[in-house]
């Protein structure tokens, strides 16, 4: 185990398995000398040379594409996108093309691509560049989607992304990514997709939170287990495939359920979850489900405004007290 | 003996594909006209000389992307008529199975990496084909076919500032045919020829006329000769004409009879018919040529009609590879 940061722990996963896989490579926005904009490539084109560690146009529909076409035909790429509200530049790139050519084909091509980038609040970047758009890739059929919300997880989704025959978009959070924690150093530590974390166990209440909200969901577990209430805290790491299983067994224990995330409320994926909750461990709910996501919106620059519409820590404690009847809820 | 840059042989193989294609267009109007094929079915016929003419030219290790109207670059890439006719009809057997249909036929074994039913599509998935050519270095090209509407959506100047840029071993094939469903090419677009959108790129720009086969193919030549030895991409025009609606039924207010009949004089297969036998060869051998075309539709017509239906209990298969645990 060595202690990394999650930006760290992406690039030093992309470059180990460039390493492995001369047929790996990342081309995105400002990836070369720079190193990306957050640094996940940074000094790897030291390495890897600018072929591999390609900058393009700022093109994201085109080169999105291109990474399309270059993995049906033999190449393995990392596209980086500079912010995840991008993706919606590229629509039909990923849409109508990469999530559907395989299946259309009739099974006859594999698409070994991966898309990575970053979401979300917290650098003041406002409505464009702070949004959180797995909604659509959960929505779309054709993507795995994967959401690391630590160090670890980020080097072993990342890696069995890259490892992955079929597009996986892996989105990051910008605000994780000078997080901290410990990583496995096997250079072939994978997290299989499809297999929920238990991050905190407990038996009153389940908590199922994604990227930032995972650490902020811990952090009111250990509040409240001072009143005496356990919560148990799941990250879902990948929506597809979705480890259902993992938490209609934790709410078929607790009887209760949360569910917070920072994308819209509307629409988000916690209505998803909340549904096949619903489905599948009806009879056990002791209560409604509750579900935490962002106002309808646009977000706004002003931090206050933000914090204004994305869940807090306290709403999610009001979440937690709501599902259990308690009167100061 | 060669007449030109091909043998005779090869001129015959392109008259032939031709005539494949007409053939295989003719049977899917009758069809469509007979309530066998549903669906959105777009036809090339009229067209049939560009497709002919540059995969005659292509490695079968090349690559092509096409169109919505890309049964002729599908059958000329090396598909098998058979195949694509069930596709059209959706059967088990068809290219892709029944999930693709008329407008998605691919074929990656033969480098055919789609036809693509959003305009534009395919032509930054040619150019990353032609990335991978070249950090491979296994000296394929690739083709990306397309209309002149495709020029006005914004990721073909994406896809050729990019394979500019990276200098990659792509080839545009524009098949210009006047008209994006109704709207005139003079209406939609801001140049004459399509080929004065190359310097943009700083990119070679050739217009040709689409429906001459022999004048087609030294610029075809010249732009994968270019391209395989490292030269970069080019933009070729090829104007002509479709025959037929946009689609079967498009009831075309916006051309004149006589338009059409105009062009209709100028068709593309009695033009190669022509220069062939100008050429020396015999109506016997061309005659035979247009029977074994036409025998080909035929047998395709006749294994696509007795082809299974697909499984409905098959129908999440392949979304993804190996897809066992995907909810």
């Amino acid at each position: 185990m060595s202690v990394k940061t999650y930006v760290q722990a992406i690039r030093e996963t992309m470059r180990d398995e460039m390493r492995r896989d001369e047929k790996v490579f990342v081309m995105g926005e400002d990836v070369e000398v720079l190193g990306g904009i957050f640094g996940a490539t940074r000094d790897l084109v030291k390495e890897f040379g600018p072929d591999r560690i390609r900058n393009t146009p700022i093109s994201e529909a085109g080169f999105i594409s291109a990474g399309l076409g270059a993995a049906c035909a033999g190449m393995r790429p990392i596209v980086e996108l500079m912010y995840m509200d991008f993706a919606l530049v590229a629509g039909d790139s990923l849409i109508n093309q990469v999530a559907k050519t395989r299946y259309i084909f009739g099974g006859k091509a594999r698409v070994p691509l991966v898309i990575r980038g970053q979401q979300g609040v917290g650098r003041g970047n406002a409505a464009t560049h702070s949004q959180s758009v797995e909604a659509i890739f959960m929505h779309f059929p054709g993507f795995k989607l994967a959401m690391p919300s630590t160090p670890a997880d980020a080097a072993g989704l990342l890696r069995t992304a890259i490892r992955d025959d079929n597009p996986v978009i892996v989105i990051e959070h910008k605000a994780l990514y000078i997080t901290k924690g410990e990583v496995p150093d096997d250079p072939d530590f994978m997290i299989p997709f499809g297999k929920a974390n238990i991050v905190r166990s407990g038996k009153d209440v389940t908590v199922i939170a994604t990227h930032t909200y995972v650490k902020k969901a811990l952090d009111v577990a250990e509040k409240l287990a001072q009143e005496g209430i356990d919560v148990e805290v799941i990250d879902p790491r990948t929506l597809v495939p979705l480890d259902i299983a993992t938490l209609t067994d934790s709410v078929r224990k607790t009887g209760r359920a949360v569910i917070v995330h920072e994308a819209h409320r509307t629409g988000g994926i916690g209505a998803e979850l909340a549904s096949q909750i619903y489905e599948l461990a009806f009879p056990y709910l002791d209560a409604p489900i509750e579900r935490l996501g962002a106002k309808s919106c646009p977000l706004p620059f002003n931090l206050g405004l933000e914090n204004a519409v994305v869940p807090q820590p306290d709403d999610i404690v009001r979440a937690i007290k709501r599902t259990l009847h308690l009167k100061e809820a | 003996m060669k007449k030109g840059i091909l043998a005779t042989e090869e001129l015959l193989n392109i008259y032939e594909m031709m005539n494949l294609i007409r053939d295989f267009e003719m049977q899917a109007v009758s069809f469509f006209e007979g309530n066998v094929l549903r669906g959105s079915v777009h036809l090339c016929i009229g067209q049939e000389a560009t497709p002919a003419s540059v995969c005659q030219l292509l490695r079968p290790d090349d690559y092509i992307s096409s169109t919505h109207r890309g049964h002729g670059h599908c059958l000329a890439k090396g598909a098998d008529p058979g195949k694509a006719m069930a596709e059209l009809m959706g059967k088990d057997t068809g290219y892709c199975r029944g999930r693709g249909g008329s407008m998605h036929i691919a074929d990656v074994e033969s480098g055919n990496l789609g036809a693509n039913a959003i305009v534009a599509g395919g032509v930054a998935i040619a150019v990353g084909a032609a990335l991978a050519s070249q950090m491979q270095q296994n000296g394929r090209v690739a083709v990306s076919f397309f209309g002149e509407g495709a020029t006005n959506e914004g990721v073909f100047h994406e896809a050729l500032n990019l394979a500019s840029v990276w200098k990659l071993p792509v080839i545009f094939v524009c098949e210009n045919n006047g008209y994006g469903i109704s709207v005139p090419a003079w209406q939609s677009t801001s140049v004459k020829d399509v080929s004065q959108r190359a310097q943009a790129y700083d990119m070679e720009g050739v217009t040709v006329d689409g429906n001459d086969v022999m004048a087609i193919l030294p610029v075809v030549k010249n732009a994968i000769d270019k391209a395989r030895s490292g030269g970069g991409p080019t933009l070729i025009e090829c104007k002509t004409y479709r025959w037929l609606g946009h689609w079967t039924g498009d009831p075309q207010p916006y051309r004149t009879r006589e338009e059409v009949d105009d062009w209709k004089k100028k068709c593309p297969i009695k033009r190669m018919r022509k220069a062939l036998l100008e050429l020396g060869v015999s109506e016997k051998e061309i005659g035979e040529r247009e029977r074994k075309a036409k025998e080909r539709i035929d047998a395709a017509a006749d294994f696509a009609l007795k082809s299974p239906e697909p499984d409905p209990a098959h129908v999440l298969d392949n979304v993804f590879f190996e897809e066992e645990g995907i909810r």
